[in-house]
């Protein structure tokens, strides 16, 4: 709590400022005071924000302009989907042209998604996709990739060592952690269980 | 000088004699494109990095305001900037160029009021004839150091703003042809408790509100003294948030237009920048290169800058710290208003 401003003290600023005027006074200071003065009557006071932090951050809450959940989940299923299928067609390809088993099929169209979203994030396209696609382009491999190659990207100027190197997994680095975190958790329920191990 | 709590009065009357504005691609592409005396087409500037690229603005902008002033650079005896990057490299680095004595700042993106209100107290007080204040930023290295890589897909907020680039200088001098900086209010740190970095507008409205009422106590003047008032980067989510506190609590800012840098610099409508324009380049090419112009042409005899800034640090903010925010408010009117 602030200690209160007695009236005397208030008197005092004011004669204070005053003085100030007045010493560093010269005719322009007299004049200009005496047009405020009659520009604006009355001295008003405003008063100071009542608000508690609490009270302000539920007023800014509604605030904010709506963010529609259901038409970003429905745009997320849309280009997530588009992705899944492109990659559909890309393994089949790989299999039909040529020849691969389905499951050797699966890492090279992987890799070719991968490339895919390279070549658009280093076009600049992939943010401006991200934008209006929201959690569909950030979920699947695409998403991963991008992530990588936009931090390599912006601290290339770094240097290769301490700029690339070191910044390429600042995004994706976390996905790994948490992958292999959750991936170690997943193992022991299996072997609790017993449904794990073919 | 001094006069109510926070308000320096500047009977001496500082002039800004010239000034100069230097934007990129969005900002050309906006309604003020015409206002400014330079627009890059690419955001890199041909420049190896995007911190060169805010350097070169700060220093572009910096030699076209001293040509449109009409001096010689060794007749500044200041350089006053300020910008977002870590250590303000872009205007110290700028500085090293200018070859001008050098006071550095932060006050993240209020830094263009604050350099403006700094450099007239040099004028008004005697300590220099002729200050140069500026300030820059670039929408890569904000993105770059605040937020994500300026590649990286990830979906913003409506709430988000988007960081200007862009870099607004003037020169002050004791006399002298132009807009005069009346007085200046030096704003208080308001912390209401927003954490959410993708709201800053939120987060700064009441700075804002905190110092233009401080500004009308201090100088006993209503918001219908003034022709046009402009917060600096609340932007569509906060400009509403302040003009919603002010009626509340009793300041009448009918009487006036109350308007937003942040939402003139863009059309907001068209342009993909979320809530609106940010960043310290938001107020000082708006200022400096639209409002400035308007004075000259006699439309506005008086007008009151709110400029306001965040003052969180990538570090503070993943921390889980609130953000706390500042506004400095400079009045400049038409020569004889």
């Amino acid at each position: 709590m602030l200690p209160a401003i007695t009236n005397n003290e208030r008197e005092e600023s004011n004669t204070v400022t005053e003085l100030r005027i007045r010493t560093y006074g010269a005719a322009v200071a007299e004049k200009e005071a005496a047009a405020l003065a009659t520009k604006s009557k009355s001295k008003h006071n405003y008063k100071k924000m009542t608000m508690s932090p609490k009270e302000y951050q539920s007023f800014a809450k509604t605030m904010e302009p709506p963010r529609s959940i259901l038409g970003n989940c429905v745009k997320a299923f849309v280009f997530g989907g588009a992705v899944c299928v492109l990659g559909q067609v890309i393994q089949e390809l790989y299999v039909h042209l040529m020849g691969m088993s389905e499951e050797a099929a699966s890492n090279p169209t992987v890799a070719t998604l991968i490339l895919i979203s390279v070549i658009l994030t280093c076009l600049g396209v992939y943010d401006k996709i991200a934008q209006w696609a929201g959690a569909g382009s950030a979920v699947p491999v695409t998403g991963f990739a991008n992530s990588m190659c936009s931090a390599a990207l912006e601290h290339r100027s770094e240097g290769l060592v301490l700029g690339v190197g070191a910044n390429m997994f600042k995004l994706a680095g976390s996905v790994i952690v948490f992958g292999t975190v959750a991936a170690f958790f997943v193992g022991i329920a299996h072997l609790i269980l017993g449904t794990g191990g073919q | 000088m001094l006069r109510g709590k926070q308000t320096w009065w500047f009977e001496n009357r500082p002039v800004i004699i010239g000034e100069a504005t230097v934007v990129g691609p969005d900002e050309g592409d906006g309604p003020l494109a015409a206002d400014f005396d330079l627009v890059h087409p690419e955001l890199d500037m041909q420049q190896k990095s995007w911190e060169k690229a805010e350097r070169l603005l700060i220093e572009q902008a910096s030699e076209f305001a001293i040509q449109n002033a009409g001096i010689e650079r060794d007749q500044l005896q200041f350089f006053i900037g300020g910008d977002l990057m870590n250590q303000i490299i872009s205007n110290s680095f700028a500085a090293r160029s200018l070859g001008v004595p050098y006071i550095g700042v932060f006050g993240a993106c209020s830094t263009s009021m604050e350099t403006l209100a700094l450099a007239s107290m040099l004028i008004n007080s005697g300590a220099a004839n002729h200050v140069l204040a500026g300030t820059c930023s670039h929408n890569c290295t904000a993105e770059k150091q605040f937020r994500y890589p300026t590649e990286y897909g990830s979906q913003k907020p409506p709430t988000a703003q988007f960081t200007v680039t862009g870099a607004g200088a003037a020169v002050i001098a004791n006399k002298g042809e132009g807009p005069v900086v009346e007085c200046a209010t030096v704003g208080k740190v308001i912390d209401l408790g927003i954490t959410d970095p993708f709201n800053m507008g939120a987060a700064m409205a009441p700075a804002a509100v905190d110092t233009i009422q401080a500004h009308f106590n201090d100088t006993g003047r209503s918001p219908g003294d003034y022709d046009l008032i402009v917060t600096g980067d609340l932007a569509g989510v906060g400009h509403p948030i302040a003009k919603e506190l002010l009626l509340k609590n009793g300041v009448p800012m009918n009487d006036t237009v109350f308007g937003d840098c942040g939402l003139m610099v863009y059309d907001v409508q068209r342009q993909k920048v979320q809530a609106g324009g940010s960043g310290c380049g938001c107020s000082a090419v708006v200022t400096y290169g639209h409002l400035l112009k308007r004075i000259k042409k006699g439309e506005l005899k008086r007008i009151l800058v709110v400029a306001t800034g965040a003052l969180l640090s990538p570090l503070s903010f993943q921390q889980g710290e609130s953000i706390p925010c500042i506004a400095h408010a400079v009045a400049i009117c038409a020569k004889g208003g």
